[in-house]
């Protein structure tokens, strides 16, 4: 054959730089978000600080400063990448696996059921410490989701919208239901304390992190990203539907037993330490679609850095936006969110026409 | 080589293919026709398994289909659907490169050997040129030929192509069976040209389900069986230029 001499070699991975360059965005934004706060933090004692602390190295510091920096912002800032890297790849994933743009944990019910299971065990105090209240997450988000995708299928048998808005209306049932039973077990069951920081960590809270946070966020995230990672040819064969990737020798079943169990765990993860963040699932992966393309052994690892650096800096933002006052971080993703959701909607629909 | 062995499959408690038995040679262009919902595609998805037999039994090579994993079964057969889009900004390269999946492991990434294969691909199909344009700005005929190029970047054995000439141009459709005629796999085709089932080394007849007829063409297109199966009279005309045969269709009624 002649024409095999001519075939222009495309670069498969992300390339080497551009990750050394994702890995500089990621520290830099690690940095800015320990030393941007209501006081601000000069580098050097972030420097020295992380030298005491790792290296035993004895440079004379404010014990105030040193806490602040080790105990309270560099917890938070870790938790937020790894939260922020593990969401994208779950967006990534279930847009893969369902053939949907619009699907992401939030949206289709994961968040809202996993809030659901964690605030059980938090207010009936069914068994005790992060681990049991992941487990509620955990258990909680399979439900939901279990049902989300049971009332799709079961909708979509009759005559009515196209299966991907069926997801989508299914989802948002699904939240709703989960939402109004987690506002019905706090009413019933918990006192006036326990109501205010259910709420506020509902929204999406970080300021509760510390360091035991950030042993449990993680390995879950990097094992996650790693295991989303190996499955990358596989999630590609979904492009032209789950009959396709039969055909070219997905395991299919299987493929999408260990994802979705992969990502409820992620999410369930992410929901017992900060609590429901929205739309990071969905915005993420179609703002690195655009920059790296659509092919997953690319996407992934785009997406978990950009998630990661986006949820430092959203929630650098949600301490600083209001003077002295700390907004729950999910405000913030939500107003850069929605107007992304608007974005993929009009997009989706040009697309279509 | 494909064996059906009294295959049936059921959609709850309807029936939809009902006792197929088929031989399919090594090598051989199988063609199978028969009208609209008459269970063509379904025989394709039992064969390409993505659906499983109720009953009966689809043999690959003499391997039952259902003991083959996936991966194993991918790389015997390649399955051109009916119909398949998507949404994602793929190009016509990163479909084609698809075909490589089931060869490919975490040890064994893609490679330069690949990219022949995949460039071999395109070029059979006539679509090289196009190697690099979006999925979404291609024509109807254009997607079909990816699809087929990207089944035979998988370096099956057997081949299965449901209604591979459904939008192409005149040239293309000559082109595309001779293609498949000439490659050495196994083929089995759905078709519903019966003038593109008369160049087919054997052909199958399907009606309500049932595989009624199957033979060379020339033996099983009678105008006889024709009428009774498609419900249009038919009448063979010999080309005065070189002797070929070819059949003429009109309503029955006319
Ligand atoms: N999953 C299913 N559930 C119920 N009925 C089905 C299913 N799949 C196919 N059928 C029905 O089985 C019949 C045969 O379908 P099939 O797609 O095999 O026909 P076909 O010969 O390929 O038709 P065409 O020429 O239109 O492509 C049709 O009546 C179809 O409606
Ligand atoms: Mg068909």
């Amino acid at each position: 054959m002649t024409a095999s001499a001519t075939v222009p070699v495309r670069r498969r991975s992300l390339g080497l730089s551009r990750l050394i360059l994702g890995l500089a965005a990621l520290i830099a934004a690690l940095a800015f978000g320990v030393s941007v706060g209501e006081t601000v933090i000069a580098p050097e004692v972030i420097w020295k600080t992380l030298s005491n602390q790792l290296f035993g190295t004895d440079y004379p510091l404010r014990p105030i400063q040193e806490g602040i920096v080790w105990n309270y912002r560099l917890t938070r800032a870790i938790v937020a990448a790894a939260c922020g890297a593990g969401l994208a790849v779950s967006g990534v994933v279930l847009q893969a696996l369902l053939r949907n743009a619009l699907a992401d944990p939030y949206i289709l019910g994961i968040s809202a059921g996993a809030s659901t299971g964690a605030v059980l065990v938090m207010v009936l105090g069914i068994g005790a410490g992060a681990l049991s209240l992941s487990v509620g997450a955990f258990a909680g988000g399979i439900l939901a989701f279990t049902l989300v995708i049971g009332l799709a299928r079961a909708a979509g048998s009759g005559i009515g919208l196209p299966q991907a808005g069926l997801i989508i209306l299914s989802g948002i049932a699904g939240t709703q239901l989960f939402n109004a039973l987690t506002s019905f077990v706090i009413a019933q069951s918990a006192n006036a304390e326990q109501v205010r920081g259910v709420t506020f960590w509902m929204m999406g809270n970080m300021s509760g992190v510390r360091w035991p946070d950030v042993r449990l966020a993680v390995p879950v995230s990097a094992l996650g990203v790693l295991v989303c990672m190996a499955h990358a040819r596989a999630l590609d064969a979904f492009t032209f539907g789950a009959e396709s990737a039969v055909t070219m020798g997905v395991a299919v079943r299987r493929t999408q037993a260990v994802l979705i169990g992969v990502v409820t765990m992620i999410t369930a993860t992410m929901v017992s330490i900060t609590g429901a963040i929205g739309f990071v699932g969905l915005v993420i992966p179609h703002a690195a679609r655009f920059l790296v393309g659509v092919r997953h052994d690319r996407l992934l690892p785009a997406s978990a850095l950009i998630g990661a650096v986006f949820l430092v800096m959203a929630d650098v933002v949600s301490r600083v936006i209001v003077p002295g006052q700390v907004l729950p971080i999910g405000v913030i993703t939500a107003l850069v969110g929605a107007p992304g959701f608007a974005v993929i909607l009009i997009r989706g629909r040009r697309q279509r026409a | 080589m494909i064996r059906l062995e009294e295959a049936s499959w059921r959609a709850g408690q309807t029936a939809i293919v009902r006792d197929i038995a088929l031989h399919v040679r090594r090598g051989e262009t199988f063609g199978l026709v028969g009208p609209n919902g008459s269970g063509k595609s379904t025989v394709l998805r039992l064969v390409a398994g993505v659906l499983t037999p109720s009953t009966g039994r689809v043999r690959l090579d003499g391997i039952d289909q259902t003991r083959l994993s996936r991966r194993r079964a991918a790389r015997m057969v390649a399955f051109v659907a009916q119909q398949a889009d998507t949404a994602e900004r793929v190009t016509v390269r990163d479909a084609v490169e698809l075909g490589r999946t089931p060869w490919l492991s975490m040890l064994r990434p893609f490679g330069p050997g690949d990219d022949r294969i995949v460039a071999h691909a395109l070029a059979r199909v006539g679509m090289s040129d196009k190697a690099g344009r979006y999925w979404q700005g291609l024509s109807g005929g254009e997607r079909q030929r990816v699809h087929l190029a990207r089944a035979l970047a998988q370096e099956p054995r057997i081949l299965l192509l449901d209604e591979p000439t459904n939008h192409l141009d005149i040239h293309q459709q000559l082109s595309i069976l001779r293609l498949v005629r000439k490659l050495e796999v196994t083929a089995l085709v759905a078709l519903h040209d019966l003038n593109q089932a008369l160049e087919c080394d054997r052909v199958g007849v399907m009606q309500a389900g049932r595989l009624v007829a199957c033979g060379p063409p020339a033996e099983i297109l009678t105008p006889d069986l024709i009428a009774r199966v498609f419900a249009v009279r038919a009448n063979y005309l010999t080309d005065p230029a070189d002797g070929h045969r070819l059949i003429r269709f009109a309503l029955s009624e006319d």
